[in-house]
């Protein structure tokens, strides 16, 4: 932020950078190559709806645009920080329609100027042992981040290092680990 | 290009940059008066007491975080001491792209919040303890994005830079007092000599006066800009609003004794914790609740519309 923002005090919320979403699929491959995660062919996106009439629509119009065609089932929750979860299921091994389907929902939601209010989107993996591990796209910074919850408030550090070290070549990732936010009651969506 | 629903204010702008600009002129004509009192031999001195000022001004700044922390009897929480304020920290932090500031916590009955800090990399978000326990959560998130949008604004900056003036002018009062500090003792067996300490001294109250109500009327302004953006980051500028009117109504209820303990806080509240005085309108820090809620009702409208 310039120092005429600064003095204006009318900072511009911040844009949505949505393409980075687009090189989810090869990494994909290389954590179930490289670490043996299988992605789950679920993932959400987390967003701030606002309150008003406007939203509501678009947020409907979004869920029937995905739901088009026979396409995968979305289901919506809003979580106790009053953020709203959009959870797109496809077909485990089909991760590129899956980021399509995400992209669509944020294309829904930009296209009628709510963009700004987009935080996360998350895909989930599963590696053999049943034990989750998502990757989580940051909107606005426009970067990706691991997040292995291993409880209610405890996440496995070690593991989402390693998941850093195997795909960080291949999407942008956040390189503040004070930035890599908790997602407490992830799975439950 | 992806569309916004944001609309920036122009004429809040317009406003607040007039004001922000009357105060810097009215900087240089103190130093400038300084110089003439001082007379033509050593203007030099003039300028070095203007660099005082904004060195006392400075000083304030770069302390800002650590004074308000110790006024307010304010500690720090870690993420485990307090995960909800937290986490809405975190989140509200992702969605505007700034960095995390530290979290803090008072334990004062007063329900009220604030932001402090050299820097947003350096800054300091506090909340009573009055104001958990009287707002619901979405309430609760609209006072900290309006708190983080103070941090986003450097608002402590930008408002020591405004208050330097009137630092100044009150030094130069004082030392006009004192006999100008020994600074006109050379030419004190005139009479113009006199006349100069009486002129400097009226000079320099005019302008602390006027510093005073340019410097409320800019922090009034700057209070309706961290409520603008606070309502477009949380997209809900109604809860900000019911938090609002929940503040003030409790205001009125809190004792005394506590009220005037938080005084000299008042600039980095949320709400004022005095009483509207004789000159209200001319000198509180906040702008009425009556302004404050226009405005979020009109950014609510501006949501709600399809575009």
């Amino acid at each position: 932020m310039g120092l005429w923002d600064a003095l204006r005090g009318q900072s511009r919320p911040r844009a949505a950078n949505l393409d980075a979403l687009f090189s989810l699929p090869s990494a994909a491959l290389t954590l179930e190559v490289s670490l043996g995660l299988h992605p789950t062919g679920s993932g959400s996106v987390c967003f701030r709806a606002a309150e008003g009439y406007a939203a509501a629509a678009t947020q409907q119009e979004a869920v029937a645009l995905v739901g088009m065609d026979g396409g995968p089932s979305t289901e919506s929750r809003v979580d106790e920080y009053g953020y709203t979860w959009l959870t797109v299921r496809a077909e485990p091994e089909d991760t590129a329609g899956l980021v399509t389907d995400l992209h669509a929902v944020n294309s829904a939601l930009e296209a009628q100027g709510f963009g700004t209010g987009l935080l996360c989107s998350t895909v989930g993996f599963r590696d053999d042992n049943a034990v989750p591990a998502y990757l989580v796209y940051l909107y606005k910074q426009g970067t990706f981040y691991p997040f292995c919850p291993t409880g209610p408030t405890t996440r496995d550090t070690l593991r989402e290092r390693q998941i850093r070290d195997a795909v960080g070549a291949d999407l942008p990732f956040e390189e503040d680990t004070s930035r890599w936010m908790p997602i407490w009651g992830i799975s439950e969506g | 290009m992806a569309r916004t629903r944001f609309v920036p204010d122009a004429g809040l702008t317009v406003r607040m940059t007039t004001v922000m600009f009357l105060l810097g002129a009215l900087f240089v004509g103190i130093v400038v008066a300084l110089m003439f009192w001082l007379g033509g031999n050593n203007p030099g001195l003039a300028v070095l007491i203007g660099l005082v000022g904004i060195g006392v001004a400075f000083f304030q700044w770069w302390f800002s975080d650590k004074a308000a922390m110790r006024a307010m009897r304010a500690r720090e929480v870690t993420p485990e001491e307090a995960p909800e304020l937290h986490g809405m920290i975190d989140r509200l932090c992702a969605m505007a792209d700034m960095p995390k500031p530290r979290v803090a916590i008072s334990d004062t009955d007063l329900p009220n919040a604030f932001a402090t800090g050299r820097s947003p990399q350096r800054s300091v978000v506090c909340v009573t303890t009055g104001i958990l326990r009287t707002l619901n959560a979405e309430e609760l998130e609209g006072v900290l994005a309006h708190e983080l949008s103070h941090v986003a604004h450097r608002d402590v900056l930008v408002m020591t830079v405004a208050a330097s003036t009137g630092i100044l002018a009150g030094m130069v009062t004082r030392g006009a007092q004192f006999g100008g500090l020994g600074l006109g003792r050379s030419r004190n067996n005139d009479s113009s000599g006199a006349i100069g300490f009486v002129v400097v001294l009226v000079v320099s109250i005019v302008v602390y006066a006027i510093s005073f109500v340019l410097l409320r009327l800019l922090s009034r302004y700057r209070e309706l800009c961290a409520d603008r953006s606070g309502a477009y980051l949380t997209q809900k500028p109604s809860a900000l609003a019911s938090a609002l009117t929940k503040i003030s109504g409790q205001m009125n209820a809190v004792p005394e004794r506590d009220l005037r303990a938080a005084k000299s806080m008042n600039a980095f509240f949320i709400t004022p914790a005095v009483r509207g005085l004789g000159m209200g309108t001319l000198t509180s820090t906040h702008p009425p609740l009556e302004q404050r809620l226009d405005q979020l009702a009109k950014i609510a409208a501006s949501l709600g519309q399809s575009l």
